[in-house]
């Protein structure tokens, strides 16, 4: 089990989190304007990366509230988490 | 090919045996069949709600039914029933809805009460009193299971004597383009020039398209699953619970084989996370309160490649002669003669397959997806 450092928690079971896929993705500015293929590419094409992740994860049974984190998908090791851009990013 | 699980060694050989091309040769990172095809829990059935999910998993099926003869290989197939039980008034009328639209294409689909449920799996606990009471299921009498390494030996055996040429500890490390086109594989093992490259390696298929310029709407997750000991004959079918996450089949030998759902986080580990298993035994006992004494003999994970409407993505890609099957996630052992039939056909005349058409990479676009997540299985 992840051990998850929440930023206004500290250090939790992964039980209590729940997983947001990958961090950092933008409501489209316009929408309209986009084509089909941009459109599409922005609703289901996710980074898939073997290594270093940026994702999202909310402490659902804590403080419920949304967090960063910076980990590793082949060792699982949690980086840092953070809230809105990585310091030093 | 790149790739020796089920689907890749299953391409090569209907690429050799339906369309007379030998010259093609499979390349593995590891080893033949020692991926998701060494991983999962065996379990075959075709009762998919959707048109296009039903036509591509029943032909699956009826592969299976003479594949043991053709190939010339015990594959221990057993169609012993697969059934889906409900937990929630939700999933009663997603089951019943299912089964209807399961017979209306011509699959065997059966809606059982709770009581009918026992009397085929006579283990199975129907007590209303539980936290999640069986409120019934759907039954397939002509799913199963197989022994999956048998599959993969048995279609790289016949591959082989077809003269394809089967390459194990063989990474790709790049795929040369040039012009919009395919023409070769770099290799840890060296280049290897192709007109035509096919790229069915599941969990890894994102770095894979990565390398030749294209991405995919894939995400990769741990997927486990545990066998007990050894165990008298006890449980006569295969049962899953899409809600309580679990499904129990057990094998020849007699280690009941059970699966969890998959973990919520991408990873390429090839392990998660133990509260899932401990989530997946909960339910085991609840539903088999016979298993409480059963040891865990060995538990595991492999990687799947999951896609957002829980189908697999066969086809054409953005880049010339470059083919792509993947996406089949927590599912994808029932489709291996199906998905290598549909693929070789593909790779062999460069068009999808009638029954591959509607899984191809531009649904992504067009927004025609095929949600099958009611009936895949595992929620994820």
């Amino acid at each position: 089990m992840l051990l998850i450092r929440c930023p206004w928690c500290g250090p939790r079971e992964e039980v209590e989190f729940r997983y947001g896929g990958q961090a950092h993705i933008a409501f489209p500015a316009d929408p309209e304007a986009l084509s089909d293929a941009a459109w599409g590419e922005w609703l289901f094409h996710r980074d898939n990366p073997k290594g270093a992740f940026r994702e999202r994860w909310v402490h659902s049974a804590g403080c419920r509230r949304w967090f960063n984190a910076r980990r590793d998908t082949v060792t699982h090791e949690i980086a840092a988490t953070y809230v809105g851009t990585e310091p030093g990013a | 090919m790149v790739g020796a699980g089920g689907h890749g060694l299953a391409t090569a050989y209907y690429l050799a045996k339906n369309h007379g091309i030998r010259d093609v040769a499979v390349v593995e990172r590891g080893w033949l069949g020692g991926g998701n095809m060494a991983r999962n829990t065996t379990i075959i059935r075709s009762n998919y709600l959707w048109d296009a999910s039903a036509a591509i998993y029943e032909h699956s099926l009826k592969l299976w039914e003479t594949l043991a003869e053709e190939l010339d290989y015990d594959l221990l197939f057993s169609q012993r029933g697969v059934m889906s039980l409900a937990h929630s008034l939700h999933d009663v009328r997603e089951g019943q809805r299912r089964a209807s639209a399961n017979r209306l294409n011509g699959i065997d689909a059966l809606w059982l009460d709770p009581e009918a449920c026992r009397e085929v799996c006579p283990i199975l606990n129907i007590d209303p009193e539980v936290r999640y009471p069986v409120l019934g299921a759907t039954f397939q009498p002509r799913g199963g299971i197989a022994r999956h390494e048998h599959v993969a030996w048995g279609y790289a055996r016949a591959a082989d004597a077809l003269g394809v040429d089967l390459i194990e500890g063989c990474e790709v490390q790049g795929i040369d383009v040039t012009d919009g086109r395919v023409t070769g594989l770099r290799t840890s093992r060296g280049p290897i020039r192709a007109g035509k490259v096919a790229l069915v390696a599941a969990g890894h298929s994102s770095l894979l398209a990565e390398m030749a310029g294209f991405t995919l709407p894939i995400t990769s997750h741990p997927l486990q699953a545990l066998v007990s000991e050894l165990l008298q004959p006890v449980h006569p079918t295969v049962v899953m619970s899409n809600a309580v996450h679990v499904y129990v089949s057990q094998a020849h030998k007699g280690e009941l084989v059970m699966g969890a759902g998959i973990d919520s986080y991408n990873s390429y580990a090839q392990r998660g996370s133990f509260h899932v298993i401990e989530h997946q035994m909960a339910a085991a006992l609840e539903l088999f309160p016979i298993f409480a004494r059963a040891h865990v003999l060995r538990t595991w994970g492999g990687i799947v490649d999951t896609a957002p409407d829980a189908s697999p993505i066969i086809g054409v890609t953005p880049v010339e002669n470059l083919f792509i099957n993947c996406g089949w996630g927590t599912g994808g052992f029932k489709a291996t003669p199906g998905s290598g039939w549909v693929m070789a056909e593909t790779v062999a005349t460069g068009r999808p397959h009638e029954l591959a058409r509607p899984f191809a990479l531009e649904r992504f676009v067009t927004g025609d997806l095929v949600d099958e997540h009611g009936a895949a299985g595992v929620a994820h």
